[in-house]
């Protein structure tokens, strides 16, 4: 039944005649949109403070004192690491004894009342950012997979300065997106938020209430 | 709301929405706002030029739709995604049904989605004993007060936060609060249990990029990624309208969408789906379903005019601009989806009999064309519209469903009358001079028009009349 539905709607619309050819897709507009390297980092810092992100700007060397000293801030317990997390070795070595770090390394049908309970942070890798938006580009892969940026309460997540990017345009062109596609590949701009009720915007809907990303400068100018 | 046996109220509808402070206020607030907020959002922009490119690449995918449509089958089953493809909502909400049984679910999660209402998806999960939960909030408390939404991106938008505390109360138990923070925490907790016990999610999709098989979803709470995360199977429906030829294209017109709706430059999430679960992922649907709807988009397609129409991404900006959807609200339109986008849509998809009041209830101020991210010509096409109930345009014969419902028997006889007297001079004068001669005699209640107004009499002299005079008056000098 279906196969025929499929050629009844294709056939329906073949019948269409065009009269002219489509215009141009001019992309300029888009593609002048480019920044210093200062001002890219300026410009996703605002954009995701203004909503409620946190930018936390360290240097690989103090990346994971930053990152023990934040959750510390926020007196989180329980931290998930992915499977093969290159945090993983320096974080245990250097934490406090009331920390623990649990690794998503089964299916989620065996832990999921943990995972959605228990745990109260996240500690994820990024593929880059975008700065004219302020967002974190994620894709998830079977060592960090999708529900550590979305089910625990805080999110926080390393990004490299030399990986902040213009815009989605430039990423998706010069990555080659459209060459290939892992199961799930995401934009996230800040902690997730509703405004259903009168407007009003509140942060924490149903994904993390607090986003926190560590922005990663080589050059040793964190500060 | 839709009676399906008569035409959309609409009269009666806008005069109760009218009799409301309440609604009036609800939706002046939050339109103003919008408005505010969008106007912001391109402050840094070369807004048109923006625009151009959205409309540009709609057109384009609009222009090689069928191909289109077949790439995104393809690459999405090589991808691992199950297509579906559903001539009316009817057949759609029956396939749905049937994936859901064949899973022996019980319990739907639903994430926001369009063309789910267009097909009343819901209903029809229900007569299956199939139990759907929306899970966006507005959508939420919309379904909780047995409503349908009032805006297409802010379903929930015409109660204000104390309604909604009381329906919350009533329905779930939760305390009374006037504190929209504690009413989202106490949603999040009730939908959490049932987001983890879902056994299929239902979604629906923003853009569908054909070359890489990946279907796109916006949105801000993360119940879409929930949705289509958490259960086991995943079934997104949409239009077919809404594929695009790559992910190149989608980058404008996010950009477009997100600010022209509620001002954001993006929203938090945008979520790109392209395939099931892997072997060695860890999370993740074991299913996910492709479902094309038509439902009267490949009539829509047909006329080179009417099919931008097709164009629209749903953004609602239009409504946010709209001075009559503004004061009746959503409701008054009874169809699923209102404001200008609904009036040059809805006619299309349902008959102009079933919505004749709608391509009339526009003052044609032009707000909504302006502002559309994608520039599809509204008040051009309400006009169109007009013609086409009326069957005035002698040249191209009308063609859309139900047209003519509006054309009077002795309406076209006076037009008839009047062109042959604007044709002869003679007559013309004739005709004017005896209309200024027994002006006292015009009729001074005209029905609806003189509710609100004076009815129009004519001039005390005719124009020719009053050249004449001022002729002769300055001859002399
Ligand atoms: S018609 Fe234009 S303005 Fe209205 S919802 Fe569609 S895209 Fe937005």
């Amino acid at each position: 039944m279906s196969s025929t539905a499929k050629a009844d709607i294709l056939a329906r619309l073949r019948q269409r005649t065009h009269t002219s050819p489509p215009p141009e897709r001019d992309f300029s507009v888009l593609e002048a949109r480019q920044w210093t390297p200062a001002e890219r980092i300026e410009r996703f810092r605002q954009h995701l403070e203004s909503v409620q992100g946190e930018v936390i700007r360290t240097t690989e060397s103090e990346l994971n004192q930053a990152i023990l000293d934040r959750l510390s801030r926020s007196h989180v317990r329980r931290l998930l690491l992915g499977r093969n997390s290159p945090f993983q070795a320096g974080l245990a070595a250097a934490k406090s004894g009331d920390l623990e770090l649990h690794v998503y390394d089964q299916p989620i049908e065996t832990w999921q009342s943990e995972l959605f309970n228990e745990i109260e942070a996240a500690l994820t890798t990024t593929l880059g950012g975008i700065a004219e938006t302020g967002s974190l580009i994620l894709w998830p892969t079977p060592d960090e997979p999708r529900l550590m940026s979305l089910v625990p309460p805080m999110h926080l997540a390393v990004l490299r300065v030399d990986q902040l990017h213009d815009t989605l345009l430039q990423v998706v062109r010069e990555q080659r997106w459209s060459q290939g596609m892992p199961t799930n590949a995401l934009l996230i701009s800040g902690p997730s938020k509703t405004a259903d009720i009168e407007q009003t915007l509140v942060f924490g809907a149903h994904g993390p209430r607090e986003l926190v990303v560590f922005l990663v400068d080589e050059s040793g100018s964190g500060a | 709301m839709t009676d399906t046996h008569g035409a959309v109220p609409f009269h009666p509808n806008v005069r109760t929405a009218l009799d409301n402070p309440q609604i009036r206020g609800n939706f002046r607030r939050a339109m103003d706002g919008l408005m505010d907020k969008r106007r912001l959002a391109f402050d840094d922009w070369e807004l048109d030029k923006l625009r151009t490119l959205g409309s540009a690449v709609r057109l384009n995918a609009l222009h090689h739709l069928p191909e289109l449509l077949e790439q995104l089958d393809t690459r999405c089953r090589a991808n691992g995604i199950q297509v579906h493809w559903a001539r009316d909502g009817d057949e759609a909400c029956a396939l749905i049904t049937d994936i859901c049984r064949r899973r022996n679910a019980r319990s739907v999660i639903k994430g926001k989605s369009m063309v789910s209402e267009e097909m009343e998806l819901n209903h029809h999960l229900e007569q299956a004993d199939i139990e759907a939960l929306e899970s966006d909030l507005g959508e939420y408390i919309v379904q909780m007060a047995e409503e349908t939404p009032s805006h297409i991106i802010m379903p929930a938008i015409h109660k204000n936060t104390r309604e909604i505390s009381d329906l919350m109360h009533d329905k779930t138990g939760t305390e009374p609060s006037l504190d929209a923070r504690y009413l989202t925490a106490s949603a999040r907790a009730q939908l959490r249990e049932r987001f983890m016990n879902a056994d299929v999610g239902i979604s629906g999709v923003n853009f569908a990029v054909a070359d890489s098989g990946t279907l796109c979803l916006v949105e801000n709470e993360g119940n879409g990624r929930l949705t289509t995360t958490v259960p086991p199977c995943h079934i997104a429906v949409t239009g077919i309208e809404k594929v695009v030829p790559s992910l190149d294209d989608v980058a404008p017109l996010l950009a477009l969408l997100t600010r022209s709706a509620t001002g954001q430059p993006i929203t938090t999430y945008f979520n790109m789906i392209s395939g099931p679960r892997q072997p060695d992922e860890q999370d993740g649907p074991e299913e996910v379903h492709l479902v094309l709807v038509d439902n009267g988009r490949s009539e829509v397609y047909q006329d080179e005019e009417l099919a931008e129409t097709l164009k629209c991404i749903r953004c609602g900006a239009c409504m946010n601009h709209c001075p009559v959807y503004t004061r009746v609200g959503g409701h008054a339109y009874g169809t699923t989806y209102p404001g200008p986008i609904g009036k040059i849509l809805m006619p299309q998809l349902m008959g102009l009999d079933q919505t004749p009041d709608f391509p009339s209830a526009s003052s044609l101020c032009g707000a909504c064309g302006e502002v559309c991210p994608v520039r599809i010509p509204i008040p051009q096409l309400l006009v169109r519209l007009r013609q086409e109930s009326v069957d005035g345009d002698s040249l191209h014969p009308a063609h859309v469903k139900g047209h003519g419902v509006k054309r009077g028997r002795l309406e076209p006889w006076i037009w008839r009358g009047w062109a042959w007297m604007h044709r002869s001079p003679a007559l013309y004068r004739l005709g004017t001079a005896l209309a200024a001669r027994f002006r006292r005699l015009t009729p001074s209640r005209l029905g609806g028009w003189t509710d609100y107004r004076r009815a129009p009499r004519p001039a005390a002299t005719t124009l020719h009349q009053a050249i004449k005079a001022r002729r002769t008056h300055r001859r002399p000098s």
